[in-house]
């Protein structure tokens, strides 16, 4: 242990700047990766703890028209610079079609207007931001279980993965780009929608235009926006940094139910 | 504390604290020190406080740390409700590798000093944990031992008010129990381990557990229990402090008593009293 520990603390001091050399002992042992693999056991006994006292089906709480936030904050970007989403945006979404794929039967791409034509969930849900804050709004969108019956699962699908159309960190490899996933028991549950339209209107574009991921018992970042690409997969290993999302991959825990 | 200041009485030593009991203690206080910094990180991600369902930026805070621009300098501001404090260097703003910066509390205070949400959040659950396999544990055996029974439930006697305004004016003189009177824990300690063991410390898990969008769909009732999700996170902070209250007169009582017979107790278990040979009333 205190090898490591040393030997840590040369890496970091001939690495980093001159301000890192006053590290203290805490964040050297913060930043062992020996240290770090352990804490990362508490996220799997979480995820196991919730998902056997939950229940499959159990719903997120549903609040009332009166408890909606008079301003719900918009996180994350709030508008994608990319040519193909600046297009998309100026035809206000006509040409938009949403792409399911990967391991299912029927491939397919669907308009937003086939998507508005589907069978349509509402809900008034809480949505918590890893950082602390919550905020209150009224969703209205398709369940995603209905479009995944729609393109048949494979069997040796396991997680369903959402790309979208931000790059929000600027990457010469397009590691930036946002993305997310979830397993078939969040896919499934009743309140897992595509939501097109909040508080009564068409998503705006801070909130994720033309269609955002809802899935109410987990936090905020799980709640990918400006979806383009649905892929069911086998396993989350090769999709960017392999951890299955965005924020995932910069550390913050697959599992967002705590 | 010297044997030698009382040539009359007789120094003996009385076992005190069980193994289970001495391990529980430490035990929580590395998970206790970790939870309060992991989660001053957690609470700098966003240093504002809520009362109700929701609240974020545009919504009304009673508690907040800012960062407000000051002509060419940022001061640090602390509110509380309608007051508004000048922190700047501990909270709202302060020094990081001698810059300036827009923080709710200090470096010095947060796990990691820098800021890392991930990182506090990664902490702060695995201790959780700990925290509460180390609770659950050290309840049972207190149950089962009759630990809570025999040490901490408070005679009738100790709860008339003449007794405990005697003790209370003890405290404050730092005149402590001596002799046969401190073998046994006196009233004021058994009601605030009491305090602590039983709503204190409960009350950190439960407002906790109130924050996870997961546990809410298992026990939507702890929402209107706290009044919601904002305001369980205020009184998660509240009670934080109130154990960081509790921890300083702790160690400062631990201090003032006697550290090295508090510390051996507490370690090996054993606590010496001077037993007066003479007129000492025999059960």
């Amino acid at each position: 242990m205190s090898r490591l520990i040393t030997r840590r603390r040369f890496l970091i001091g001939s690495t980093l700047t001159a301000s890192a050399l006053g590290l203290s002992g805490c964040d050297l042992l913060v930043e062992n990766p020996t240290m770090q693999q352990a804490l990362r056991m508490a996220e799997g006994l979480t995820m196991r703890t919730q998902r056997l006292l939950i229940g499959d089906k159990t719903l997120a709480r549903e609040f009332s028209v009166a408890d909606i936030s008079p301003t719900f904050r918009a996180n994350g970007t709030s508008m994608p610079d990319g040519a193909e989403y600046q297009t998309l945006l100026s035809q206000k979404f006509s040409q938009w079609n949403l792409e399911v794929g990967g391991l299912v039967e029927r491939p397919t791409k669907l308009s937003l207007a086939a998507i508005k034509a589907m069978p349509s969930r509402t809900q008034i849900t809480r949505h918590d931001c890893v950082e602390g804050w919550s905020a209150i709004g009224q969703w209205t969108g398709v369940p995603l279980a209905a479009v995944l019956d729609k393109v048949g699962l494979k069997p040796e699908a396991r997680y369903i993965v959402f790309h979208c159309a931000d790059e929000y960190e600027k990457s010469l490899d397009g590691s930036g780009w946002y993305y997310e996933s979830i397993d078939l028991v969040d896919a499934y549950h009743p309140q897992t929608i595509l939501a097109h339209s909040m508080n009564g209107h068409d998503l705006e574009v801070p909130h994720g235009a033309p269609l955002r991921l809802r899935v109410e018992r987990q936090l905020g970042y799980k709640q990918a926006k400006y979806l383009m690409r649905i892929e069911a997969v086998g396993d989350l290993a090769g999709l960017y940094g392999g951890n299955g999302g965005f924020w995932e991959d910069r550390g913050y825990e697959w599992y967002a139910g705590i | 504390m010297d044997a030698s200041a009382q040539p009359a009485a007789t120094r003996t030593l009385i076992r005190r604290h069980s193994l289970t009991i001495r391990l529980s203690h430490w035990l929580n206080v590395l998970c206790m020190t970790v939870l309060l910094f992991s989660g001053l990180q957690i609470f700098n991600a966003h240093p504002s406080l809520y009362w109700g369902q929701y609240g974020a930026d545009e919504d009304l805070s009673f508690i907040a740390m800012q960062a407000v621009e000051d002509g060419d300098t940022v001061k640090g501001v602390t509110r509380i409700g309608s007051l508004s404090f000048d922190t700047t260097g501990v909270l709202g703003v302060s020094a990081v590798d001698g810059e300036q910066t827009a923080r709710g509390f200090p470096a010095w205070a947060t796990l990691p000093s820098y800021q890392d949400l991930a990182t506090g959040r990664r902490w702060h659950f695995f201790f959780a944990w700990l925290f509460v396999i180390n609770g659950l544990i050290y309840m049972a055996y207190g149950f089962v031992a009759r630990h809570f029974r025999r040490d901490l439930l408070p005679t009738k006697n100790e709860l008339t008010p003449s007794h405990l305004g005697h003790e209370i004016a003890d405290h404050a003189r730092l005149r402590f129990p001596k002799g046969e009177q401190a073998r046994h824990y006196n009233a004021l300690q058994k009601l605030t381990y009491l305090l602590v063991i039983f709503v204190l410390l409960p009350l950190m898990i439960a407002t906790g557990l109130t924050m996870s969008p997961g546990f809410n769909a298992f026990a939507p009732w702890l929402l209107d229990v706290f009044g919601g999700r904002q305001s369980a996170r205020t009184l998660h902070f509240i009670t934080a402090f109130s154990l960081v209250a509790f921890v300083i007169v702790h160690v400062a009582m631990v201090l003032a008593s006697g550290v090295f017979n508090n510390m051996r107790s507490m370690i090996t278990g054993r606590y010496a009293i001077h037993v007066q040979p003479q007129g000492e009333p025999k059960p």
